[in-house]
């Protein structure tokens, strides 16, 4: 293990000559980004296409009674008007159920409302016309006869025997529970000096991808085919889907994934106005595009967070943690989503509290209701920046208490750097993690004493700076364990094909996809390095179920660390394959030979012996003049899972500095930073991107980002002007540090980065506006979003 | 609905069509010319993503009428780009990657140019604040910030 500076030297552990493992090449496919020639989804337009626009529900929850759909039939434009009991005969429903979430359950949700809407905003009709705007202007016609029904929406009585249960065929609300003890947590508080209890709030927020949801279908009756061109991040599972409840084979299915305009873990799931589409397609027998305006973003897009835990921890006078306790609630709207299910991130809460520390004691359950407002489910950094505030939160109020320093007392309690293999306190199993050398550097790179000197000499003159952390823990490179396991047909393999062209370039297919991370460049650097040529010579191909190996796509932090090890791979077997070929035109034992800088040359001396280009001529135009029996084989695939692990943890530390203005309640962000650890840095520009923007979007859950919801069920904040989402002016600069533990587990070592900023960053946010607010007096916050108006009321102002 | 007939001179081209009057210009520009570099992620002003030039003023695309832009000089992403003009901005973006997905960075690159544009070399704060129209859910604004620096600090220094 060794301490990484942002710019690694170009060589690694990989050692290849002219390897790009760990140099922050630019990405391939920026040009078409910057010069406004990309093809978005909502760019689409193929010949004969629809547009559909949806009827949704303004009611949380309401009887269908009847449509009346002549109006609107009748409309400029309008091709076909269709209703949830129409469609219904082209698209079967789904449940978003797992079977490894013991006793999770849903009802079967379709494709467009059939008799009852459940949330505000859920589609009750389909409106198909020549353009969108005709299509909005026809659903003005449609004429809904609407019984409102009675709206469950507060979670905290979603199980209460007097609540009305949204579908009573499952009995009651409850959609999933789990508990969970370890230790003996009654022992535990009753060795502690102190108990320290309170409960943490997240409220409800989403993606607000800069793109919103946008799909094109198209059924085409001549070649019994469906293509898809679909902004996702998993087109193999969406193939998969689609198929499945269209009643085609997967062959029949084709999903084209270009580029993305923001996922974060929102364009990963079922929608059920999407699956209207490809129904729609089918049924009128041409393509139709719907992209989500952002009003339907708003109550459509899947919501996450929304938890209530009370929390418990003990503590000794010295410091050492004895007990973590939790009781989490969340409400994930009328449905479970399909397939991912909505109960992974009260799952994740659970099995991620208390993860960075050594104390064995734990008691956990977790309740997962039924509500009338719009879904929840799995966005980026699922569970863990809950399960990271309430531990952190849990961490410094207890330090506080005790009148130890907030870095001293994870010393004290975070499990060494050499005593893994290790197991949370839930059980999760981690390889190896370097949570002392993390804090160490971050202590270092933040200069934590010059910064607490500071913060004294402000506080003399009235203005109140606070220093925050958050040590985390992150689930990367999932296996088969996080869905496979529990029925679903999500692909925790993937694969890579790479392949020489006739002039000695090369194409690498993979199965994962590009929203923006950077895996096309990252698959570029892993295979230019293992097989041997000039990055500018590798053409990466992703996002088509047609002409990529089967995989699982991006999310989860997974597409560096298994996407990047199939690449590797295959780049590896290319070159035995290519140097095959080379020994037996060179007259050369292969062993002798390797491949750099496109040419093939003499391993011990590095002397050229054979380019690319010509190899390829002779294997592709004169292989009449290679010796009987050499079949050349210029393409090869190879696949990746991790197995040794169920999950490569990563970790890590955060802190916030800033300054809150205790007359209105503003929190000023002076200056952030991260200190993570994902094994072998691929691209370390790419990483601290990954980190800078995962950091940032973990800042507007702490502060600014909620989906307000009043007591019928009504989103009240449904636009952009409302919803407050971070903006550069709020932001702060963010320094990343690196400390390197690569996973055994792949040759690479490489673990995902994508989700660590997002994980740690509210946590180290609440952690510093409480810090600062102490001298105070002032109750600690723990209600995010941390607003000036919560603020002023923490100090008894308003 | 009855049409409206409209000429503009749409990145150096001068474009004669009928518009319906509802017809916002990012509409106008995608759907009616093909122009799909300036992106729709609101439709109400907020996100900047449809920001396009109107004689020389960088406005929403989605505020603005295609019939209000009877005669104006409309500049987008595509004209820029062929002509060279933001050439430096769009290397520097690309060489910091402040850009992930790219829905924003049509809009974001004409707020920095507007900056930009009298040869000025604003602090981080002000670059900042410059650029708070334009939503950007990826980079976390940091390399955005970063490439804008580089250029004006990159512009002044070719003037001397």
């Amino acid at each position: 293990m060794k301490i990484a500076d942002d710019n690694p030297p170009a060589l690694t552990v990989l050692d290849r000559p002219n390897s790009y493992i760990g140099r922050s090449v630019p990405r391939p496919n920026l040009a078409r980004l910057t010069q406004g020639r990309a093809q978005f989804v909502s760019d689409v337009t193929l010949p004969r296409m629809a547009h559909v626009a949806f009827a949704r529900s303004p009611h949380a929850h309401a009887r269908i009674k009847a449509i009346d759909v002549a109006a609107a039939k009748a409309a400029p434009g309008v091709i076909a008007v269709v209703t949830g009991a129409e469609l219904s005969k082209v698209i079967t429903p789904w449940v978003g159920v797992l079977t490894h979430l013991k006793g999770i359950k849903s009802a079967p949700q379709h494709a467009i409302a059939v008799d009852r809407a459940c949330w505000q905003g859920e589609a009750v009709c389909a409106v198909v016309a020549r353009s969108r705007a005709e299509a909005e202007d026809a659903c003005e016609k449609l004429a809904v006869d609407y019984t409102p029904l009675i709206a469950v929406t507060d979670a905290e009585t979603a199980l209460d025997p007097a609540t009305l249960v949204i579908h009573p065929e499952l009995g009651d609300n409850l959609t999933f529970e789990r508990a969970h003890t370890a230790g003996d947590p009654d022992q535990g508080f009753a060795a502690a000096d102190v108990v320290v209890e309170t409960t943490f709030v997240f409220g409800r927020h989403t993606g607000v991808t800069n793109e919103p949801r946008a799909i094109v279908a198209d059924w085409n009756p001549g070649e019994q085919r469906l293509t898809v061109y679909h902004g996702t991040q998993a087109p193999h599972m969406m193939m998969n889907l689609f198929a499945k409840h269209l009643g085609l084979e997967e062959h029949q299915v084709r999903v084209v994934t270009k580029d993305v305009g923001g996922s974060f873990g929102i364009k990963v799931h079922t929608y059920a106005d999407e699956m209207a589409v490809v129904a729609l397609s089918k049924l009128l027998k041409r393509p139709v595009k719907f992209v989500a305006d952002r009003f339907e973003s708003f109550v459509t897009d899947i919501h996450a967070r929304d938890h209530r835990v009370k929390a418990k921890i003990g503590v000794k006078n010295d410091g050492t943690i004895t007990a973590w306790e939790i009781d989490d609630l969340t409400g994930i709207g009328p449905y479970s989503v399909y397939p991912r299910t909505s109960g992974i991130e009260a799952n994740q809460i659970v099995n991620l509290t208390g993860g960075p520390y050594t104390c064995p004691n734990y008691r956990a359950r977790a309740r997962v209701v039924f509500q009338n407002k719009n879904v929840m489910c799995q966005y980026r950094a699922v569970g863990h920046p809950i399960a990271t505030a309430v531990t952190e939160g849990l961490v410094e109020l207890a330090a506080a208490r005790i009148g130890m320093d907030p870095l001293e007392i994870r010393r004290r309690n975070l499990i060494a750097d050499d005593a893994y293999p290790a197991s949370g306190p839930s059980g999760i199993k981690f390889e190896k993690l370097s949570h002392h050398e993390s804090l160490a550097h971050l202590d270092a790179m933040m200069n934590y004493a010059g910064l607490r000197a500071e913060q004294a000499r402000l506080r003399e003159r009235k203005i109140y700076r606070g220093i925050g952390f958050a040590s985390f823990i992150e689930v990367t490179n999932p296996s088969a364990a996080f869905y496979g396991v529990g029925g679903a047909r999500i692909s925790a393999q993937d694969g890579a094909t790479v392949r020489l062209d006739a002039t000695g370039a090369v194409f690498c297919h993979s199965g994962v996809t590009e929203q923006g991370q950077g895996a096309e460049a990252v698959m570029a650097q892993c295979v230019a390095s293992a097989f041997g040529v000039p990055i500018e010579r590798v053409r990466v191909i992703t996002g088509d179920t047609d002409n990529t190996p089967y995989g699982g796509g991006t999310w989860a932090s997974r597409a560096a660390g298994i996407g990047g090890e199939a690449a590797w791979q295959a780049g590896k077997a290319l070159r035995g394959n290519v140097l095959a070929v080379a020994g037996s035109i060179l007259q050369a034992k292969p062993e002798t030979l390797d491949i750099r800088k496109g040419i093939v040359v003499n391993a011990d001396t590095g002397a050229e012996r054979l380019s690319l280009d010509e190899l390829a001529r002779i294997a592709y135009f004169r292989p009449d003049t290679l010796p009987a029996g050499v079949q050349a084989e210029l393409m090869a695939t190879r696949h990746y899972v991790p197995r040794a692990w169920p999950f490569a943890f990563t970790n890590g530390i955060q802190a916030s500095w800033l300054e809150v203005d205790i007359r209105t309640g503003a929190v000023t962000l002076l200056k952030h930073w991260c200190i993570e650890d994902c094994g072998t840095i691929i691209n370390p520009q790419l990483v601290d991107e990954q980190i800078r923007g995962g950091v940032v979007q973990g800042i507007g859950g702490a502060l600014f980002e909620h989906c307000l919801y009043d007591t019928g069920g009504q989103m009240l904040n449904a636009n952009m002007a409302d919803y407050l989402v971070p903006m550069a002016a709020e932001m702060p600069d963010i320094e990343v540090g690196h400390v390197v533990t690569p996973t055994a587990d792949s040759e690479l070592g490489a673990k995902g980065a994508g989700e660590a900023g997002t994980a740690g960053a509210p946590g180290a946010v609440m952690n510093a506006i409480n810090d600062a607010l102490r001298p105070l007096g002032a109750i600690p916050l723990t209600d995010m979003p941390f607003t000036p108006e919560k603020i002023l009321r923490a100090l008894g102002k308003v | 609905m009855a049409l409206i007939d409209i000429t503009a001179v749409i990145n150096g081209e001068t474009v004669r069509e009928s518009v319906e009057p509802r017809r916002t210009l990012v509409d106008f520009l995608r759907e009616t010319l093909g122009l799909t570099g300036s992106h729709i992620g609101c439709e109400h002003g907020i996100c900047g993503a449809c920001s396009v030039r109107v004689d020389g003023e960088v406005i929403r695309g989605c505020l603005i009428l295609a019939v209000q832009c009877d005669g104006a000089r409309v500049d987008t992403i595509e004209g820029v780009s062929d002509s060279g003009e933001i050439a430096d901005l769009q290397a520097a973006f690309e060489k910091r990657n402040a850009l992930q997905c790219g829905f924003c960075t049509p809009g974001m690159l004409l707020s920095a140019q507007a900056l930009l544009h009298h040869g000025n070399v604003p602090d981080r704060e002000t670059i900042r604040d410059h650029i708070s129209g334009n939503y950007c859910r990826c980079t976390g604004y940091q390399a955005i910030v970063d490439a804008i620096e580089a250029v004006a600090l990159a512009r002044a220094g070719a003037r001397k």
